[in-house]
């Protein structure tokens, strides 16, 4: 690899005409091949700028709205025997309150915030899957207002927004409701599940060339390890939500005491998603922060290994701290103090991380500006409900202090000051980059100080509210039990806090057209995100250039030049096609000149269709939801064929400065593969979350397998067996195909799915003859789940196997061009470990027990 | 909404049963800040020792943040500055997380046993049912079971040992001046023991959301001395006060026997809560309403207008006389 200096050679001399020519060819190129269209294919756009935008200013909608609904609750406990809104109304008012707030502004505003500007970040002109990025923002856009709009017809859920079993999935008293929240929100959940596919593969594989691994931007890390802990903590949610969906619609008992299932499983499943959710939010904003004090110090961060480190940290922690929710549900006393133990130890990486940037300012000149005092103001609040946390994490002290209001104002400490702040930080910060102007430093801090007064004249009171004995959920609450007062200043501090941020929204939706554009990197940062112009283009980065330090435009003498120059890499759009640059995951070398696809109305329909099927199913519209699958299953098969694993119109190009990179790998090193071995992590997560339902069950009831009602042993092994031939033949599908023997692949193919479909059914049949009845008891339930999740999974891969079988005949995989082959082979391995586990655990398990 | 300004001015009332607590000027008669058991006083007592500690850390790295950001006049090193990283990020919260985890780790077996076994001393033993939106109560004594609702009777001094179910959906019974707080999960039975150290009514509430009412489901606590008790235990356990008349005949003919139990009469039923001794209970429905006639009289005839989501149907189409007759007969079964 060459430095960018070196990879002028051979153009014409800087500044000559010839030179400014060539430049401007480029930029016209450039702009033409990445431009937004207009009119009403405007919304078919998929760049990141528009895309990452559009899902950030629908992140905050949504936020407003449950802000609305704060205020309501906050008016409704103003006073004593209140009688402001009925009991009802009150419930789904903070049920949707806690859901909007969790599941449509605190994780898809860091995904947003992201996609906007993780490309720019890393020199990249795109994220790596961009119609997958419009993809989840359609699906977010139509699963979000179906969940908030239904309390516009009193339908909202009203049983919490952790949907605790047996009230949750009573149909009576919770409604239509808990639906809408479990199919709107899974719906959501996966798009949340994709973009966070799409981040990993951006910041692994979509890096400048010599930005490796140790040098990339902190707000990058972060993103990677959040985006990894969606993965796995998103799918014991899903998985959860499965199980409550089917007592629900069909009334198997998993959550019914009465036929064996357990509350306590929901419990689990909820919170093994829902604490680490807390970090999953909460890192994000620290990203940010760790963005916004190196520049405010003028210098780079102090101990960059240590926050990285510390972050890591959080993130497996997190995972381990899940029962500090349920320490009120009589769990023995001894899990209690691990849980304890491990909650204490989580405020260990938080205090580094913490620490980090106070020695970065101390080690710094500081300059203060806006962003700086909304970081400051949250760091004042974060640790107040840090410390508020560590009280909370002993469990002599949660048994008082948990479902009070103590809790909820340890929580909005801890999301306020550790996430909406630093978000609001980051606005200020950012904004620059994705209009060209500033917002006005003047309505900031009067924002500021009423948000941040605000704030604490809310929340603070309530921690002694919680402490004389106010449980969380109340509807009301009756005068003279000593916090009759302490409601009322909570609501007039939510109140200020409320004109607070309304002074921020103003600040940022007023019309700017007089005012004049920004200079070029404004706050002076060191981050390749500032190398955008004022306003920017939707190319991204002019020119990819090669990355030498952790600050580039602070320590790489002319690089704004050079890149401004097209003396980067890809300077140029030749084929007017969409290209950004693949690297290697650690070193950052260049392997790869991608391809991305451009606009188009399919990621839009695909959501809508798909969303069709969701919203259908919770009003058991049967035929509607399955003609919005079909509809979805043909739109995703003419996505998938037209603008996936194109065969390229040459092998390779130049993407200057001599550097020759092909325009197509597939295996490993291709974004694809990469893309299904983390979605398959992620699916195999879910699935491991069913299994441990089944063995949940197992350690409350002794005799939880009831003797000879299983699935027997013979069509379990018989369904294994189809599903490992499947997976063998599938494998000798892909050697062949690399050997360019086309004609045994095909039949191998044909050979594997047939297989695959036969050992799906074969699965299905041992439940099913053995008179395993799902309602009955929770032993049958679960194992039916066990061997549905597997069918589906096998007929899935039957229809792989068969597009692969088509693009073969189709002439659009060939021994070299096999990414669809590459992929389905992984597919077959994740198939074939799923059949093992679910066969073993349903056919011989039972055996040994 | 007529019924929510009654609701209001009986909810005042509601407040009255707790003058003398009031009158103290303590901050509460469901305050964990305000003590009268032994959890709940070692708890306050942590509460208090961790919100100096943490306001003097808050203040600590606050000052520190403001002069790194504002008041310094010249950066330190770098090396200074990842010094104060690997100590104050990370050595000194680690001691101070270690210290304070021993001390919560010591309290533990103390406040809950390690063991279930261990919580078989001798003291009160009693079984707690959380239902939508009330508390069912059974007291096991020597002489047999005896059933009341909403109302605790406790020794001071002496160990409680109660156990806990529910029939419906999750609920969590927390009497914060007793002690913490333990759920009530369907298909589970979990305990909780508390040991009253002063004399006194407290009440508690349903601390786990539990359907529309959940803000209604509240009950009292009353410890009085161990001799005391005594006679107030016996006196619930004998049968009701009033056997006979107008009013046990109306309860009867409108099908109030099908869900309430009135110790020897022939109401029997037992979905609802026991009113053998209803009249002896200083609140009503669960510790929403005082237990006077006019709060009888209103919840008998639209007791959804007191507790959305009740399961006990209106009688609002009796004539007055009789809502009148039936609730003067529950007042009067002290």
């Amino acid at each position: 690899m060459t430095a960018t200096t070196d990879t002028a050679a051979g153009l014409p001399p800087p500044g000559s005409e010839a030179d400014l020519a060539r430049r401007r060819a480029q930029e016209e190129r450039l702009r033409k091949t990445w431009e937004t269209p207009k009119g009403i294919r405007y919304w078919t756009a998929v760049n990141n700028t528009e895309v990452g935008v559009w899902y950030t200013a629908t992140a905050f909608v949504f936020m407003l709205f449950a802000g609305l609904l704060a205020l309501l609750m906050r008016a409704q406990l103003a006073v004593p025997d209140n009688d402001l809104i009925s009991a009802d109304l009150y419930n789904q008012a903070f049920t949707l309150h806690g859901t909007v707030m969790m599941f449509l502004f605190a994780v898809p505003i860091f995904e947003a915030v992201a996609i906007v500007i993780l490309p720019q970040m890393l020199g990249a002109r795109d994220l790596p899957f961009p119609r997958l990025s419009a993809f989840g923002f359609w699906s977010f856009v139509l699963g979000g207002v179906f969940v908030c709009g239904s309390i516009f017809f009193n339908a909202a859920p009203n049983a919490g927004w952790f949907m605790y079993p047996p009230l949750a999935t009573d149909e009576e008293q919770s409604g239509i409701g808990a639906d809408i929240w479990l199919l709107g929100l899974s719906f959501i959940e996966v798009a949340s599940i994709a973009a966070a596919v799409e981040l990993i593969i951006g910041t692994l594989k979509c890096r400048p060339p010599g930005m490796r691994i140790n040098m990339i931007p902190l707000f990058a890390w972060y993103i990677l390890i959040v985006a990894g802990m969606i993965l796995f903590a998103f799918p014991p949610l899903i998985a959860g939500d499965i199980l409550f969906e089917m007592e629900r619609m069909f009334d198997w008992p998993f959550f019914d005491p009465e036929r064996r299932g357990d509350p306590l499983l929901w419990q689990h499943l909820f919170w093994i998603f829902g604490h680490p959710e807390v970090y999953i939010v909460f890192l994000p904003a620290i990203a940010l922060i760790a963005m916004i004090v190196p520049t405010f110090a003028q210098r780079p961060i102090v101990g960059y290994s240590w926050i990285v480190l510390a972050a890591v940290g959080t993130g497996f922690l997190s995972f381990g701290l899940w029962v500090h929710h349920m320490f009120a549900t009589g769990l023995p006393t001894i899990s209690l103090a691990f849980f304890s133990a491990a909650s204490e130890a989580v405020a260990i990486p938080t205090g580094v991380q913490i620490f980090v940037f106070i020695a970065t300012l101390l080690a710094g000149r500081v300059i203060f500006a806006v962003p700086m005092l909304f970081a400051t103001g949250g760091l004042a609040i974060f640790v107040i409900g840090g410390l508020t946390g560590v009280m909370v994490a002993l469990a002599p002290f949660d048994w008082q202090a948990h479902d009070t209001y103590f809790v909820v104002a340890h929580l909005h400490y801890v999301l306020i000051g550790g996430m909406l702040f630093p978000i609001v930080a980051g606005i200020y910060y950012f904004y620059p980059i994705t209009s060209g102007k500033m917002l006005s430093m003047r309505l900031g801090k009067i924002g500021f100080w009423l948000m941040f007064v605000g704030f604490n004249v809310g929340f603070l009171p309530m921690h002694f509210t919680g402490l004389r004995g106010m449980p969380r959920r109340v509807f009301t609450y009756p005068g003279g039990l000593g916090f009759d007062w302490l409601n009322m200043v909570s609501t007039v501090g939510a109140f200020v806090f409320a004109a607070g941020v309304g002074v921020v929204v103003w600040d940022v939706v007023r019309p700017k057209s007089r005012e004049p554009y920004a200079p070029r990197n404004p706050w002076n940062a060191g981050t390749l995100e500032w190398l955008t112009t004022m306003p920017g283009e939707n190319w991204g980065v002019r020119s990819v250039p090669f990355i030498t330090s952790r600050y580039p435009i602070w320590d790489q003498p002319n690089l704004i030049r050079d890149v401004d120059e097209g003396r980067g890499l890809l300077p140029d759009a030749e084929e007017m096609k969409r290209e950004t640059l693949v690297t290697s995951v650690l070193d950052a070398e260049p392997i790869q000149c991608l391809r991305v696809p451009g606009n188009a109305w399919s990621p839009m329909i695909a959501a809508f269709t798909l969303g069709g099927v969701f919203i259908a199913l919770t009003f058991k519209w049967w035929i509607p939801a399955l003609v919005s699958g079909v509809a979805f299953f043909c739109v995703l098969m003419f996505w998938l064929w037209t603008s996936t694993s194109l065969i390229p119109e040459k092998p390779e190009k130049d993407v200057g400065g001599g550097l020759v990179l092909p325009l197509y790998r597939s295996g490993p090193a291709s974004i694809g593969w990469w893309a299904m071995f983390i979605t398959m992590t992620g699916d195999a997560t879910a699935f491991a979350s069913l299994v441990f339902g089944y063995f949940f069950y197992w350690t409350v009831h002794a005799d939880f397998v009831i003797d000879g009602g299983g699935p027997g042993v013979l069509w379990p092994m018989i369904a294994m067996g189809l599903l490992l031939a499947s997976w063998a033949v599938t494998l000798l599908a892909r050697r062949w195909n690399s050997a360019d023997r086309p004609l045994p692949a095909r039949l191998a193919l044909v050979t594997a799915a047939v297989l695959a479909g036969a050992g799906g059914a074969a699965g299905l049949m041992g439940p099913y003859t053995h008179g395993m009845a799902p309602t009955t008891d929770v032993y049958p339930a679960i194992v039916w789940i066990l061997v549905i999740w597997t069918a589906i999974h096998a007929a899935v891969g039957v229809i792989m196997l068969l597009y692969c079988l088509a693009r073969s005949l189709a002439g659009r995989m060939t021994a070299v061009y096999d990414i669809d082959m590459r992929n389905v082979a992984l597919y077959a391995h994740f198939l074939a470990m799923t059949a093992v586990v679910t066969f073993a655990v349903v056919g011989l398990f039972p055996l040994i027990n | 909404m007529g019924s929510s300004i009654g609701k209001r001015r009986l909810a005042r009332r509601a407040a009255a049963v707790f003058p003398a607590v009031l009158a103290t000027g303590c901050t509460g008669p469901q305050s964990a800040l305000d003590p009268a058991g032994r959890e709940a006083e070692t708890v306050a007592h942590l509460f208090w020792v961790m919100t100096i500690g943490g306001a003097v850390i808050w203040v600590a790295v606050l000052a520190l943040a403001v002069y790194a950001g504002g008041l310094k006049r010249q950066p330190v090193s770098e090396a200074f500055a990842f010094r104060l990283i690997v100590w104050c990020g990370a050595a000194i919260p680690t001691v101070i997380l270690a210290a304070l985890l021993v001390y919560g780790l010591y309290l533990m077996p103390e406040l809950r046993p390690w063991t279930r076994e261990a919580a078989a001393e001798p003291g009160l033993k009693g079984h707690v049912t959380g239902e939508q939106f009330w508390w069912r109560v059974r007291y096991d004594l020597p002489e047999g079971a005896v059933e009341s609702a909403n109302e605790i009777l406790v020794p001071v001094g002496r160990p409680v040992h109660l156990t806990l179910t529910s029939p419906d959906v999750i609920h969590s019974f927390w009497v914060p001046a007793l002690a913490g707080k333990m759920d009530l999960i369907p298909g589970r039975t979990n305990r909780i023991t508390f040991t009253a150290t002063k004399p006194g009514v407290y009440r508690g509430v349903c601390a786990e959301f539990c359907g529309e009412s959940h803000a209604l489901m509240a009950l009292t606590v009353r410890a009085v001395e161990p001799e005391e008790h005594a006679r107030l235990i016996a006196a619930e356990a004998r049968p009701a006060a009033v056997t006979a008349g107008a009013g046990l005949d109306l309860f009867i003919a409108k099908g109030c026997a099908a869900c309430h139990t009135i110790r020897g009469t022939p109401a029997a039923g037992t979905v609802g809560p026991d009113l053998t001794h209803v009249g002896s209970r200083p609140t009503l429905a669960a510790a929403t309403l005082p237990n006077d006639q006019a709060a009888r009289e209103r919840f008998l005839r639209h007791p959804d207008a007191v507790k959305p989501g009740i399961r006990m149907p209106a009688y609002d189409m009796l004539p007055p006389a009789e809502i009148e007759t039936l609730a003067r007969f529950l007042g009067d079964l002290t």
